[in-house]
C-alpha cells in the first residue's frame, strides 16, 4: 500500500482500498469507534452502516457532520474525530 | 441538461433498477438517481466500478445474473441518452411541481463538497427501500455491535469485516446470509440467535411451497453455515452485551413464547463484534411529504399504500421494493416492473408492453407477497422483548434517552405515541430524528398498532450554503 492511497485521520495517515468509505478503511484498521456522545461521553462508531443512525460522523476537510459509512475515501482528505458531530 | 424527461426514479436497488429498465425498454426518457458509488442498493450493494477489482464482493451476492442484466440494459440505454443515472446523489426532499415534481438532491460525488440538483418529471417512481429495524438491549450501543444489514454493508461495499469472533441476534432470515457472508470472509461466528421458533413456518405450507426458490436460497445458506459450524440457535435472543470501550461478553438467553427470557438459560459468550436486526422498516422519508397514504404491511410497520399497478394514492407517484412493505429482492424486481408498466399506461407511451408479460408479473407479485406475508408472521417481534431492558438502557442512541425515561413518559404523562414521547424526553430528535429509535419507541407506548415514522421534511442533512445556490445556479435536470 502506498501512501497514495491514504487519507488523515487526526493527522496520522491511514491507508484505504480505492472504492472504500471513511468508515471501512477506518474498521479495516481495527477501529470501531471514534466519537462520544455529547451527553454520556460514550464511545461510538460505525453502527448502521448505511447512512440512517449518524453515529459514525466525522469531520473531513473541515467539514463537520459527515457520515464516515456514506463519505468515499480519497487521497489526502483530512479527517478528524471527535468534533463538529455536536450541531 | 434540458431534454425532457418522463420518469425520476428514486433509489437504484432491486426495485427501482427493475422499474427503470422496463420503462426504458418501453421507450420513456429516465432519472435513476441513488446515494451509492454503484447501483444495487442494499441487496446488490456493490463498490464503485472502478474498485470491482481491488475489492472482489461477487461471491458475497445472491442473484448476481439478474443484477448483471439490468446493468446491461441500463448502461445501453444510458449510452443511448435517454437514461440519466445519477450516482452519489442524496434526495432531500420531494415536492408537487406544476405538472409533476420536482425532486431535490445533493451530488456528494465529491464529498464533503455538494451541489444542489433538481430533477422534475411527470412520474415520479420512490423506491428508497427499507433500514434494519432494531430492539435496544443494554449494551447495544457499545462499539462493536451493529446492525446486521451494516455488517453486511461492510463486506460488500468494502470488503471489511470488523472483528474475528460474531455474535448475530434477532429475528429473520436476512440473519443467515450475513452470517454465511462472514463465515465465507473468515470470521468466526460464534452463534446465530434467532427469536423466532423454528415451527413457525410449518404454519404457512402454502406460501412455501409456491415459492420453491426461496427453498433453494436457504438449503444454500444452511449448507455454508453447517460448513462453518456456525450453530443457529432458535427462540433465543442476545439479551445484553457487556466490555470496556468495545463489546467483549453477549449475553443470550432463550425466550418463552412471549419472548421473555427464561431464568437459568443465560449463556456468556466471548465475542469482539454482534450483528443484530429485527427485520426492516420501510424508508418513507420522500413519499410522506407529498401525502402518500399509509397501509399495514403486516410485519408491525406502515408501508406506502399501492394499487395492483404499484400506485400509491397520489397521482403520477409510484412506489416498488420495501417502501410498499418488506417482502426481498425478487418481490422488488416485479414490483419494480409492474410500477413502470404502469408509468407507461398512464403516460400513453407508445412501448408499453401487451397485457401478457405485466399479468404474469403481477402474479409473482402476489406470489412473493404471500411469502413475505408468512415471513412476517413466523418472525414477529417478540411481544415480551421488553423484558431484557433495564431502566438505564439507551433507548434513543443520540439523545441518550433511557427506557426508564421512556416508560415513565407513558406512566406519568400518559405518552401514547412516539411523537409524544419525543416531546416528553427528547427520543427522537437527534441525528438520525428517530430512524434507530423510533419503531422500539412505538413499541415501549403503543403496542399493537403497526409503526409509521414521523414526517421529515428534510430526508438528509444539507448545508445551508448549497441550500442558497440552489436558486439560479443549480444545475437543472428539467
Amino acid at each position: 500500500m502506498t501512501t497514495a492511497t491514504a487519507f488523515t485521520v487526526d493527522g496520522e495517515p491511514l491507508p484505504f482500498v480505492p472504492g472504500q468509505t471513511l468508515a471501512a478503511a477506518l474498521v479495516a484498521s481495527g477501529r470501531v469507534a471514534w466519537r462520544t456522545t455529547r451527553g454520556g461521553r460514550r464511545p461510538r462508531g460505525i453502527f448502521c452502516g448505511i447512512g440512517v443512525c449518524y453515529d459514525c460522523l466525522v469531520t473531513v476537510d473541515g467539514l463537520g457532520g459527515q457520515r464516515a459509512c456514506l463519505v468515499q475515501a480519497r487521497a489526502g482528505m483530512a479527517v478528524t474525530t471527535g468534533e463538529g458531530d455536536d450541531e | 441538461m434540458s431534454e425532457s424527461r418522463d420518469l425520476v426514479v428514486v433509489g437504484a436497488g432491486p426495485a427501482g433498477m427493475a422499474a427503470a429498465a422496463t420503462a426504458l425498454d418501453g421507450g420513456l426518457r429516465v432519472v435513476l438517481v441513488d446515494s451509492g458509488a454503484a447501483p444495487g442498493g442494499q441487496f446488490w450493494r456493490h463498490p464503485a466500478l472502478f474498485a470491482r477489482e481491488t475489492l472482489p464482493t461477487a461471491d458475497l451476492h445472491h442473484g448476481l445474473s439478474t443484477y448483471r442484466a439490468l446493468c446491461s440494459t441500463l448502461s445501453a440505454h444510458e449510452r443511448t441518452g435517454r437514461l440519466t443515472l445519477l450516482l452519489n446523489h442524496h434526495v432531500w426532499t420531494t415536492a408537487r411541481d406544476e405538472d409533476g415534481f420536482a425532486v431535490h438532491a445533493m451530488d456528494r460525488g465529491r464529498a464533503p463538497e455538494e451541489e444542489a440538483v433538481v430533477l422534475r418529471a411527470p412520474a415520479l417512481l420512490v423506491a428508497t427501500g427499507a433500514y434494519d429495524r432494531q430492539l435496544p438491549f443494554p449494551g447495544w450501543d457499545l462499539p462493536g455491535v451493529l446492525t446486521a444489514g451494516g455488517l453486511q454493508s461492510l463486506l460488500k461495499g468494502g470488503g471489511v469485516v470488523p472483528g474475528r469472533r460474531v455474535v448475530l441476534g434477532g429475528t429473520g432470515p436476512f440473519l443467515l446470509p450475513v452470517a454465511a457472508a462472514l463465515a465465507a470472509r473468515g470470521a468466526k461466528v460464534v452463534a446465530v440467535c434467532e427469536a423466532a421458533a423454528p415451527s413457525a413456518w410449518l404454519r404457512h405450507p402454502a406460501a412455501l411451497l409456491r415459492n420453491p426458490a426461496k427453498w433453494a436460497e436457504g438449503a444454500r445458506y444452511a449448507g455454508t453455515l453447517a460448513r462453518h459450524r456456525v450453530p443457529v440457535r432458535t427462540r433465543t435472543a442476545i439479551v445484553g452485551a457487556e466490555g470496556e470501550g468495545r463489546v467483549a461478553v453477549v449475553r443470550t438467553a432463550a425466550l418463552d413464547t412471549d419472548g421473555r427470557p427464561l431464568p437459568g438459560t443465560e449463556r456468556r459468550i466471548e465475542a469482539d463484534t454482534v450483528g443484530v436486526g429485527w427485520g426492516f422498516v420501510p424508508q418513507l422519508d420522500l413519499l410522506l411529504p407529498l401525502g402518500c397514504g399509509l397501509g399495514d404491511a403486516g410485519d408491525g410497520t406502515m408501508a406506502a399504500a399501492v394499487d395492483d399497478g404499484q400506485r400509491t394514492t397520489v397521482p403520477g407517484l409510484y412506489a416498488a421494493g420495501e417502501t410498499c412493505g418488506v417482502g426481498g429482492a425478487a418481490l422488488a424486481v416485479s414490483e419494480g416492473r409492474v410500477a413502470a408498466v404502469s408509468v407507461l399506461t398512464d403516460l400513453c407511451a407508445p412501448g408499453r408492453p401487451g397485457t401478457r408479460r405485466p399479468a404474469a408479473e403481477r402474479r409473482a407479485v402476489a406470489r412473493h407477497r404471500a411469502f413475505a406475508r408468512a415471513m412476517a408472521q413466523a418472525h414477529p417481534l417478540p411481544p415480551a422483548w421488553p423484558a431484557w431492558l433495564t431502566d438505564d438502557t439507551p433507548v434513543c442512541r443520540c439523545e441518550e434517552v433511557t427506557a426508564g425515561a421512556v416508560r415513565s413518559a407513558r406512566a406519568d404523562h400518559s405518552a401514547a405515541d412516539h411523537r409524544q414521547v419525543k416531546q416528553l424526553t427528547r427520543a427522537g430528535m437527534g441525528w438520525c430524528q428517530g430512524r434507530m429509535c423510533g419503531p422500539a419507541v412505538h413499541c415501549l407506548v403503543a403496542r399493537g398498532e403497526p409503526y409509521a415514522p414521523a414526517e421529515r421534511l428534510i430526508a438528509t442533512p444539507v448545508t445551508l450554503g448549497a441550500l442558497a445556490d440552489s436558486g439560479e445556479s443549480t444545475s437543472d435536470h428539467t
